[in-house]
């Protein structure tokens, strides 16, 4: 067991040399910590493989992203080989292949969102953050992506940070958002807890549950459009907005500390309103080998930094 | 209420809606197990305790109810399937991967009101003889999540999980398994495969998963909807249940109604009503605008036109429109909606989510996008439109699992209803529409550029 990082170097071109050295292990503390928790996910199926995805966010959370050694410390608890868990590894959007941002920023842009202004959003970010589809920020908080229905389309316009809902958005109050969470403002989510880290959440996603107090009373019972059937058949007028607020002028009024802002650093680049092309480009699909060396996961202790934004955002 | 009196009779919403699992979502702490018992929570299990667990599966398949995740099939005929006296290990699996474009109606629900699902959980696994049922909720819902942990660790405290509960002396465990994002988990085999720990990847049936499911063995994998809606019927009865919607679709259901619509949102009403009424009673669509397509039961759904505003939506009703109730998810969209935009991103997004096991869906929706990108662009010709619905058609039926299907759907029903709209992006040169038009904050003056 070693706690250093790998010292092989990536591989050059299609070369048939060396194939990559077995990831490096954790350090001994972090593995002690990490057999503790997957222990206790393996207890609660039938079957240990089963606790494979739970165990995937599991080293993510611990990461960040899921590295070659997390995908190596599934394998040795499971019994399975690498090549299984890495093949599992990467069918699965959530898990991330490199390092990220503390928030993961995730624009709908699957139709219904798209054409409801999530296309305008996601442009919209790209512009303002100065990174495209799967980019982060420079100074690492900040992952933007864009992403498939997330079961809140009567709260159209989408966007989910860390997996928390962010209802009824508009390109200034999604502007606003990322503004606050690059400058660590408090943000809340209009239906859940409040913000943690991609870290943290990846232990609650683990299995882990949320102990923060009021993490599960956060956000009520439930949103305005979900009562809206509900308030009709008591008999109850709807009024004319039974939406939250989408401008950013009234998204303001519960947020005390929110004065008019001045241009920062984070401010990026503003180019008018947001294109009025709608290429759906930005699907194209993602490598998926942790081997290819223009992408690797690993290994541990490796540049933390920001990762490059450009280079998976990739044209037809 | 400033409703007129004239307007009290049966068109009015408390008339046409009837909010069952939906009933309490706006009183305080919802979701808790104190708020669920002062509405009758775990009434239905303890009535179900009180029968054999062969007449349970016998009344709820009495009751009609049919499964509310899309393909609508008879819940308590799933659960007779299940071969009985095997000496195997017997498995519920909650679908809750509510992953299909426009579908949003069980991730409220579990939100709001969580023990419903689990009251019907172990009233389930009573009838089917289960002592381990799991959650798969799909990942990206972690408030959701919360919840679900905080609900099931209460249901373990009161005595309705783990070892001999409420003095049955029945066992159950109850896992919340948390996905990793990948849509075709929502098809219950890929789900299964998914949850043993593997790619989610579809499987070939038969075997079906009631003889071989989760580790080989026999299981049910039900809708959240669908379980959810079983208290309810053993609480207030089978008949009060039939006393709602048609003979075929009885009940009631959620409908999710987004869009261009007014007011978007969650209605609960009986099964079979329609869209028109849905429209009437919520406020139209937005102001200055009129329905141009919609989907009846997400993207997966042949869409219908403002010609089928009165189609009731129930599963005869919709089938016999062309289309299907799939998970009555109302997605609406007005005339600034450009057909071609919308069926590239539906397509964009079931080649983005197939799996890679079968090659019609793989390769299939692979050239759709690319005929698609191209004639939305303005760079198609009029062959390709032919050469979609060809497409398409071996897209559809030929593929491993659903999403192929569903794949097709939008091609097919867009090429029918709207072809001369493909064709005026391929004459044009371009898409005729302003996407900018189509935004919420079209009609508004309040949005700036901060």
């Amino acid at each position: 067991m070693t706690s250093t990082p790998a010292q092989g170097t990536p591989s050059q071109g299609v070369g048939l040399g060396m194939p990559e050295l077995p990831a490096p292990d954790y350090p001994a503390d972090v593995r002690t910590r990490l057999e503790a928790d997957a222990r206790e996910i393996i207890a609660r199926y039938p079957d240990s493989r089963s606790a494979l995805l739970p165990m995937l966010h599991l080293v993510q959370s611990e990461e960040g992203h899921v590295t070659r050694t997390g995908m190596r410390f599934c394998a040795e608890m499971l019994d399975l080989t690498t090549a299984e868990v890495t093949a599992v590894a990467t069918f699965y959007t959530m898990y991330r292949r490199r390092p990220s941002g503390d928030y993961q920023v995730g624009v709908c842009t699957n139709t219904l969102c798209a054409v409801m202004g999530g296309d305008a959003i996601f442009e919209d970010l790209q512009q303002h953050l100065g990174v495209g589809n799967n980019g982060t920020t420079a100074d690492g908080k900040v992952t933007l992506e864009h992403i498939e229905c997330n079961a809140a389309c009567d709260f159209a316009p989408v966007v989910m940070v860390n997996w928390e809902f962010f209802d009824n958005m508009t390109p200034a109050t999604a502007r606003q958002l990322v503004d606050d969470l690059i400058e660590g403002r408090p943000v809340t989510p209009t239906r859940g807890a409040p913000l943690c880290t991609f870290k943290e959440t990846a232990r609650i996603l683990a299995g882990f549950p949320d102990e923060r107090p009021g993490a599960v009373e956060a956000g009520g019972s439930a949103g305005p459009a979900s009562l809206l059937g509900l308030r009709l058949a008591k008999g109850q007028p709807l009024g004319a907005r039974v939406v939250h607020p989408r401008d950013a002028a009234a998204r303001d009024t519960d947020r005390p500390d929110a004065a008019p802002r001045e241009a920062g650093p984070g401010d990026g680049p503003r180019t008018g309103p947001p294109s009025a092309s709608h290429s759906s480009s930005h699907d194209a699909p993602s490598t998926t080998s942790a081997s290819d060396p223009a992408h690797p996961a690993g290994p541990v202790g490796g540049p933390a930094g920001p990762a490059g934004s450009a280079e998976e955002e990739e044209g037809e | 209420m400033s409703v007129a009196t004239g307007e009290l009779n049966e068109t009015s919403p408390d008339k046409l809606l009837a909010p069952v699992l939906s009933a309490f979502w706006d009183e305080d702490r919802s979701w808790t197990l104190d708020v669920y018992r002062r509405h009758d929570g775990y009434e239905g299990l303890r009535k179900a305790l009180t029968m054999s667990p062969d007449e349970v599966i016998a009344y709820v398949k009495d009751s009609g109810l049919r499964g509310r995740g899309g393909a609508g099939f008879p819940t308590g005929m799933k659960w007779q399937f299940i071969p009985q006296g095997d000496g195997k290990p017997h498995y519920l699996v909650v679908n809750a991967d509510e992953s299909e474009p426009g579908t949003c109606k069980d991730i409220p629900l579990l939100y709001a009101n969580p023990h419903s699902l689990i009251e019907g959980m172990i009233i389930a696994c009573y009838a089917i003889r289960s002592s381990h049922a799991f959650i798969y909720l799909r990942g990206e819902v972690v408030p959701v999540l919360r919840r679900l942990h905080s609900a099931v660790r209460e249901a373990y405290a009161a005595g309705y999980l783990g070892e001999n509960v409420l003095g049955s002396g029945i066992d159950l465990d109850i896992t919340v398994h948390a996905g990793a994002g990948a849509y075709i988990c929502g098809e219950e085999t890929a789900l299964l495969d998914s949850l043993e720990g593997r790619r989610g990847q579809p499987r070939l049936r038969p075997p079906f998963p009631a003889v071989a499911g989760l580790y080989a063995c026999p299981t049910v994998v039900n809708n959240v909807e669908s379980i959810a809606s079983v208290p309810a019927i053993m609480h207030h009865g089978k008949e009060w249940f039939r006393s709602m919607g048609s003979e075929k679709s009885p009940g009631f259901t959620l409908y999710s109604l987004s869009g261009h619509v007014a007011n978007p949102g969650q209605f609960e009403a009986p099964l079979g009503i329609t869209l028109r009424q849905l429209l009437d009673m919520s406020g139209g669509m937005r102001p200055g605008h009129r329905l141009k397509f919609w989907t009846p039961g997400g993207s997966s759904t042949p869409m219908f036109t403002d010609e089928h505003l009165d189609v009731p939506l129930d599963y005869e009703g919709v089938g016999a429109a062309g289309s299907m109730l799939g998970t009555k998810a109302l997605q609406c969209f007005d005339e600034t909606t450009c057909v071609v935009r919308a069926v590239t991103r539906w397509t964009e997004f079931y080649a983005h989510e197939s799996c890679g096991k079968c090659t019609p869906c793989r390769e299939g929706t692979y050239w759709l996008v690319q005929l698609l990108r191209d004639i939305e662009a303005g760079k198609g010709e009029m062959a390709d439109l032919d050469k979609l619905n060809d497409i398409a058609d071996n897209i559809n039926g030929k593929s491993f699992c659903a999403l192929g299907d569903g794949a097709a759907s939008p091609i097919f029903s867009s090429l029918k209803y709207f072809r001369d709209e493909y064709e005026e992006h391929i004459r044009g040169r371009g898409c005729p529409f302003d996407p900018a038009k189509s935004t919420v904050w079209a009609d508004k003056h309040t949005e700036v550029n901060a």
